[in-house]
């Protein structure tokens, strides 16, 4: 009897320690994944680097500041309802609620961009979403980081610029856009043309319907108006077909430049030979060669705590583009604890400091083993979209070759046409912008 | 025992013919809206209201339009969501447009405009039947998203096609907390729920069901098969044109043509399947299966399973398993959840004596 208490007391006891083990601060970060449905192999990648990078840095370093990060994945389907239903979900999970939201999908960004700044979330779009959101006077919780389509899109102008020996041999070269017919796609439209008044080029744009598995009838259009070089803005089994298309048609595939959600291993391995010689943008490069990569590799899958079930995709594109996510996600962290205090966990509010105030340069780029590995990150109050930068990588047929340095994009351009459709947008909602002078 | 209707007794046609003839369930009805409208507003987290309650009555009105198309007419339709889509651009257009337009009125400005392109696409039905009616309306699902993308005047000229919604206020009392939003969707939804309750046993109601069963003996009794299934038809759009508008100002707040998708359409068919094709009970019980399902099953799968799973196998179980319950419901009940309800009802009213 006496032991059966002494037991009890024992297990009430241990029941009363474990609850004050947990007391040390932690950060949560809710993932908003897909891995089932038409885009599960970029989903699946992406948030498993993402994951994997968190993993590495818990277990490398300990967490943040001594702040161990936390998350839970909620499948959205890549779908905005459900991407909704995964933003309240994880509102308020964690010790201080969610403290940032990055959806990986334009659809649920759009759904979720007003309800952010009233439950103080920020919104983080790397490489999709909202462009004008890059006005950060008007949109204060939603950051497009790194570079925004219509930077991607003059960013591939220069590069084909480049390529031709000046900007000015680009006049009377007939480009032609082949997209994907829907918002994604027409996302490019304003920015070709006023690129194509600028430089004196053609640009004819072409759509392909939604899969995109099917086209005949564009390359044919292609065929009779011989563009010197074709733009692929596609996503999922578009880019395969129109590289499979391309060869198909004899258009030279190193005529052919992709955007960034049509350069990964996902889009050339199914086109096979097809793909070889085919160029795309990117913010982030492919290859596991790089020191945060090597430490992922040794501290998470050393251990066997690796998120991928197919170990050969780190270093994949997709793969090390959530990576990207995982050191922006911690060095913004990192940057909110500098200022509100080392070793706590940060709110959504301290968390949007961070990231207002992320400067990734190149030595800090190069302490976190990335150099090379994404531009120099530097964001301010009122620029939320930072370098505009891509690289341009080459698929020889077995891997993504890199091609390029970083590739400027035609800045004032760009932040005009941003600043002149977030104002329409401030006008229409009656906000009144940030002064930016007042932000500490 | 306590559901049973002796001793009341119907002294008129008007107490034979009410929606509810069995006093119980005249109370139950009021005893439900009060627990949804006062009770669950109050007492409900806001994740609850805005990520669960709202999008379930939202879904269960368009569930409720496409069965007045397919469950009483008898017309298959796949264009649902694509009427949705022309309801939220259409009060999104009149809000925009017409200066100091009440939210109701452009909610149903919003709804007839989808009524209009509903009778459009109605036509054919004239025509033709079953499956091939379907792949018709297929037609509709497809051209009306390509034409809110392609004229950027429908979205105000945004570059990425999407509008956003403007504030609900009505009388001067602004809708953005998430209880009165939930409120506000609660009162269209039950108003225009208990409509179509009625409207199905009207004589436009026993129209449809008369084409619906038969349409050449229909035609010999004096119905005429063309109003009854263009009205068909212009009431269905009007409901899932009305859910569309909700979705967009009660629930995301922005909306994109891509949303309304043929994935939504299929969505909304598979609620009235499983809730009951033919009742107005079984949309509401349809829609609540087909959006709870997958949120309880993403919350239980990882809850058993832990990290044992890979993330993504995790993900696909959910699938399967949900998959499995769909075919699981339709062996035991083909006629849906609203029949089981029936069932449960009719063994009610013997409990405890059954004989």
């Amino acid at each position: 009897m006496k032991f059966k208490r002494t037991l009890v007391l024992t297990g009430l006891l241990a029941a009363m320690a474990g609850p004050a083990a947990v007391l040390a601060d932690e950060q949560f970060v809710g993932l908003p994944s897909y891995r089932v449905g038409a885009y599960a192999s970029g989903g699946s990648g992406l948030f498993g680097g993402w994951i994997d990078y968190m993993q590495m840095i818990n277990e490398r370093d300990g967490g943040v500041g001594g702040v161990k990060i936390t998350w839970e994945e909620c499948e959205t389907e890549y779908n905005n309802a459900r991407g909704v239903e995964c933003y309240e979900r994880l509102k308020t999970k964690g010790q201080s609620g969610n403290t940032v939201f990055m959806p990986v999908s334009t659809g649920i960004t759009y759904s979720v961009l007003e309800k952010a700044p009233q439950d103080k979330i920020p919104v983080v779009t790397i490489g999709y979403g909202r462009t004008d959101a890059a006005d950060g006077r008007i949109f204060p919780w939603v950051f497009p980081m790194i570079t925004t389509y219509w930077s991607q899109a003059s960013g591939i102008i220069n590069y084909i610029g480049t390529k031709e020996g000046g900007m000015d041999k680009l006049k009377g070269k007939k480009i032609a856009l082949l997209y994907h017919d829907s918002a994604y796609g027409k996302e490019s439209h304003a920015i070709l043309d006023k690129l194509a008044a600028k430089h004196g080029f053609e640009v004819t744009k072409i759509a392909v319907a939604h899969p995109g598995n099917e086209q005949q009838s564009q390359w044919l259009q292609i065929r009779q108006q011989r563009p010197d070089y074709v733009i692929l803005w596609g996503w999922g089994v578009m880019n395969p077909t129109a590289l499979k298309s391309a060869a198909k048609t004899g258009f030279p595939r190193e005529k052919m430049v992709g955007v960034w959600w049509s350069g990964a291993e996902e889009d050339t391995v199914p086109a096979g030979d097809a793909a070889k010689g085919f160029t795309a943008a990117g913010f982030n490069v492919a290859g596991s060669n790089y020191p945060v990569i090597q430490d992922i590799q040794k501290f998470v899958y050393g251990k066997n705590k690796g998120n991928m079930e197919d170990k050969s995709r780190v270093g994949s594109v997709y793969y090390n583009r959530g990576v990207v996510h995982g050191m922006i996600t911690v060095e913004a962290i990192r940057k909110a604890q500098e200022k509100y205090g080392k070793g706590k966990a940060m709110n959504g509010e301290q968390m949007r400091w961070g990231f207002e105030n992320l400067n990734l340069d190149d030595k800090r780029l190069a302490s976190m083993g990335a150099t090379g590995f994404m531009p120099p990150l530097k964001i301010t109050c009122a620029d939320h979209e930072g370098p505009g930068k891509v690289k341009f990588q080459q698929w020889d047929g077995t891997k993504w070759k890199v091609l390029t340095d970083w590739v400027d994009s035609d800045r004032a351009l760009v932040r005009g046409m941003i600043e002149e459709s977030a104002a329409a947008y401030a006008k229409e909602k009656g906000i009144t912008p940030r002064d930016c002078s007042k932000e500490g | 025992m306590l559901y049973r209707e002796a001793g009341q007794f119907k002294t008129s046609y008007s107490a034979d013919q009410q929606i509810f003839p069995i006093l119980q369930d005249r109370y139950g009805y009021w005893v439900i809206l009060a627990i949804f409208g006062v009770l669950v507003p109050m007492l409900a987290s806001e994740y609850w209201l805005k990520a669960i309650l709202i999008p379930v009555l939202i879904f269960s009105l368009a569930a409720i339009g496409l069965n007045i198309l397919t469950g009483y007419a008898g017309q298959l339709s796949l264009g649902s969501a694509a009427f949705m889509a022309v309801g939220a651009f259409g009060a999104y257009n009149f809000m925009l447009r017409i200066d100091g337009l009440p939210f109701l009125v452009a909610l149903i400005l919003g709804g007839l405009a989808a009524a209009a392109v509903g009778v459009l696409f109605g036509l054919p039905s004239l025509r033709i039947k079953g499956f091939y009616l379907a792949v018709a309306t297929l037609a509709a699902q497809f051209f009306i998203v390509w034409v809110l993308v392609k004229f950027p005047w429908f979205s105000n000229n945004a570059s990425s096609g999407v509008i956003t919604a403007q504030d609900v206020v009505i009388l001067g009392y602004h809708f953005d907390g998430p209880q009165a939003k939930y409120v506000l969707t609660l009162g269209v939804v039950a108003a225009l729920a208990l409509a179509a309750k009625n409207l199905v046993r009207t004589a436009t109601g026993r129209a449809w069901m008369a084409v619906r069963d038969m349409d050449v003996a229909a035609e010999v009794i004096g119905i005429r098969p063309m109003r009854a299934k263009l009205v068909a038809f212009a009431v269905s759009s009007f409901y899932c044109g009305v859910a569309g508008a909700l979705y967009a100002y009660t629930y995301l707040g922005t909306v994109e043509p891509e949303g309304f998708n043929l994935d939504l359409s299929f969505k909304i068919l598979f609620m009235i399947i499983i809730g009951g094709v033919g009742s107005i009970m079984g949309s509401f019980l349809g829609a609540a299966f087909i959006v709870l399902l997958p949120i309880l099953l993403d919350n239980v799968v990882p809850a058993i399973f832990g990290n044992a799973l890979g993330a993504g196998f995790a993900s696909n179980l959910q699938l399967i398993v949900f998959g499995g319950l769909i075919i699981f419901f339709l062996i035991v009940e083909p006629h849906g959840l609203a029949r089981l309800w029936q069932i449960g009802k009719e063994k009610l009213r013997l409990w405890p004596f059954p004989h």
